[in-house]
């Protein structure tokens, strides 16, 4: 029992989880239903593929404003590439060379933050900022304000389809992003890497001292997360089979938001990509509850700006008192 | 940065304070005269006498600071690199297009870097002090669609109270939050920024408000009036401007501010009320944004609901451009204004020249690099950082 209560004290986001599902399950019709979950599964995944990197990023001590620019990038790439000319011969298999293009341009942007944090030792805050303006500039300058459509509809298609496992014909995309959140999790969890990107966000200073090279560490990471978000635009396109320049507006503040609601520190140093999991699982939840109860959906803005608050200073309380009992020890 | 407290900047106030107050027991630790203050001020007094002696050349060479033992250009491009960007910027720019250099244009330009201006005021204050505001932009959302849609209902005057109590409103809980507290500024004005977004939709209805009869209305004044030839919304940016340097450099609220930036705790044992003074920084930051959102709602005499989505980046993106450090403790008013200014010009050099409006953010966002990586690389004495 002792074990339950420290784990939900040190973990409050499992039981805000739980709380909400059950709240929405009592209170909202047709929410407790295995289609309506595989459904808040596909709305989490966009997000949630960037929050796995952003988790990375963020324990490594940095921040990333520019995943949503560079998931616009990416799901234009992805978009207009297949119908580049040097695809042209390849038949229906240009989607997958359209998808290597997008996934290049999103490490290849992901990388230029990273290698711009590591080498002048700017603020990643500025850095990205500075990304996210120009990136959504880059978008622009590329569309010419135009969106573009797929018009090979197999896109679509496997942004629709599902597999069969057992009874259940659960969708791809979900599938995708259960597979990444445990692949990154091992990654951060199992790995040297992951070991040293603790250490790295902990105390840089400390992590040269005991021989990490910092920079490389960081660079690595923003690279991850720019593939994840690359991937993440891929999937969001073929949803929709187009891309808008202006897709993933805000989506920097929303992924942020899941990863601290995950009790990721900002400082770096602590943090988990299962929570990082369980906070963006709590937003897409909230978001389709309340749609299911035919709430505006102007409160959510006000619940979730609400929530996390709460969490900061609920967090604050929990860490002021743990510091309170060992005093007393 | 090393820009902000350049010396002659520290030492002009200090002279003046020292002259107008007697250094008090209670006062920050500064406020008494030190050795290294006094040789500090007979050096500054025999370079006022060689400027003064020495012209318009002098005074030159005294902005570089080309007489000072340890000269060195990485230094002169660090504390007055922001100043020479926008100089060369608007020599460049007169001489690619002739369209560039007229008052007509200067003042359409001014007129429109004035709502980012105001509000870019209020949060270098904030940034100084060591915090952040993200929220900037949905209350200008909030404040103008507030002004916009009263000012039907219930005649102009009333309507701004309305809207400048609900900024001082949003602003008191930022500083409630961040000040009282303590907790992380960059996520508590996350999250008001959301929630003050989810207000202004729920306000609305999602509707866009209007302002119905738009020829009669004094209120058109703050946004589309001039005085003596100038645009109101510029006076407006550059009059907050000069209360609040006169603020940050010529009051204890602003020294303040320096010395909670600079270092917290070192400034709270030295007796200075930590919950005040952040809590005012976040109430100036409000009222500024209130001013935007006048400025804003009477000049397009309506609003939409995400008004001012992205604003408080692009404020956050002058600010630093303007040379301020997110770590707070240093940052300038004055360069504020060339930051807001120089990205201002960017925009509308490129627009004239025939580049797409795009454009712009895509220079912004060189600018924003090199600007912080000369400013950093030249405190570290360094242009590539440490890390292997």
């Amino acid at each position: 029992m002792d074990k339950f209560k420290s784990f939900f004290l040190e973990q409050p986001i499992w039981a805000f989880l739980i709380a909400i599902t059950v709240f929405f399950s009592l209170f909202a019709p047709n929410f407790f239903d295995i289609q309506n979950f595989e459904n808040i599964l596909i709305q989490a995944s966009t997000l949630g593929i960037i929050a796995l990197g952003m988790t990375l990023v963020m324990i490594n001590g940095n921040i990333d404003l520019s995943v949503g620019a560079i998931l616009a990038f990416c799901a234009v790439v992805m978009v207009d590439a297949q119908s580049w000319p040097i695809f042209a011969q390849l038949g229906d298999w240009a989607i997958l060379g359209a998808f290597f293009m997008a996934i290049l341009a999103g490490m290849a942007l992901g990388g230029l933050n990273g290698f711009l944090v590591w080498k002048t030792g700017v603020n990643a805050f500025i850095v990205t900022l500075g990304a996210m303006i120009g990136i959504r500039g880059l978008v622009f300058v590329y569309t010419q304000e135009q969106s573009l459509f797929a018009m090979n509809f197999l896109f679509s298609d496997i942004g629709m389809s599902s597999v069969p496992l057992g009874p259940l014909a659960v969708p791809t995309i979900a599938i995708l992003f259960l597979v990444l959140v445990a692949l990154v999790h091992l990654l951060l969890t199992r790995t040297v890497h992951g070991r040293n990107t603790f250490a790295v966000g902990g105390n840089p200073e400390a992590a040269v001292n005991a021989g990490i090279r910092v920079g490389p560490h960081m660079f690595v990471n923003y690279l991850i997360l720019g593939g994840l978000t690359g991937l993440a635009g891929v999937t969001l396109s073929s949803q929709m089979g187009a891309a808008t320049p202006n897709l993933g507006r805000d989506y920097e503040l929303w992924v942020i938001t899941g990863v601290v609601l995950g009790g990721t520190k900002l400082a770096g140093g602590y943090g988990s990509i299962l929570r990082s999991f369980a906070g963006i699982l709590s937003i897409a939840i909230l978001r389709n509850g309340m749609n299911m109860m035919q709430v505006q959906a102007f409160y959510v803005y006000v619940i979730l700006g609400g929530i996390l608050i709460a969490v900061l200073i609920l967090d604050k309380q929990l860490s002021s008192r743990k510091v309170r009992l060992s005093e007393q020890v | 940065m090393p820009s902000s407290d350049d010396s002659s900047g520290e030492l002009t106030s200090g002279t003046r304070r020292a002259a107008a107050q007697p250094p008090r027991a209670s006062g920050p630790p500064e406020a008494g005269p030190d050795p290294v203050h006094q040789q500090s001020q007979e050096a500054l007094h025999e370079a006022e006498e060689a400027v003064v002696a020495g012209g318009i050349g002098a005074r030159f060479r005294a902005l570089l600071g080309l007489d000072s033992p340890d000269f060195s250009w990485t230094k002169v491009l660090a504390k007055q690199g922001i100043l020479l960007a926008f100089v060369i910027a608007m020599v460049g720019f007169s001489l690619a297009s002739d369209r560039f250099l007229s008052f007509d244009n200067f003042s359409s330009v001014l007129r429109q870097s004035s709502i980012i201006g105001i509000m870019a005021l209020g949060v270098t204050i904030v940034v100084i002090s060591g915090n952040l505001d993200l929220s900037v932009g949905s209350m200008l959302s909030f404040a103008t669609i507030l002004v916009v849609d009263l000012h039907d209902k219930i005649g102009p005057a009333p309507a701004m109270a309305v809207a400048l109590v609900a900024a001082l409103a949003c602003g008191a809980i930022n500083g409630t939050l961040v000040g009282v507290l303590r907790l992380n500024s960059l996520i508590v004005t996350l999250g008001m920024l959301s929630a003050i977004q989810g207000f202004t939709l729920i306000y609305s209805g999602g509707q866009n408000a209007d302002i119905t009869n738009q020829s009669d209305t004094w209120f058109a004044f703050f946004g589309r009036g001039e005085i003596a030839g100038i645009a109101v919304p510029i006076l407006l940016f550059l009059g907050l401007a000069i209360i609040l340097e006169w603020v940050l450099h010529g009051t204890t609220f602003g020294r303040r501010i320096f010395a909670i930036g600079s270092k917290a705790s070192a400034a709270e044992y030295s007796g200075i009320n930590r919950v005040k003074t952040v809590f005012f920084s976040y109430l100036i930051s409000a009222f500024c944004v209130w001013c935007a959102a006048v400025v804003m709602g009477s000049r397009v005499m309506g609003s939409q609901n995400t008004v001012g989505k992205g604003y408080e980046l692009l404020v956050l993106a002058a600010i630093i451009v303007g040379g301020a450090s997110l770590l707070g403790g240093s940052g300038k008013i004055s360069k504020t204004v060339i930051g807001v200014l120089l990205l201002g010009f960017i925009q509308n050099g490129l627009l004239l020249l025939g580049f797409s409006y795009w454009t712009q953010w895509l220079v912004t966002w060189v600018v924003i690099i090199v600007a912080v990586w000369l400013d950093v690389g030249a405190r570290r004495g360094r242009l590539l950082s440490p890390y292997a």
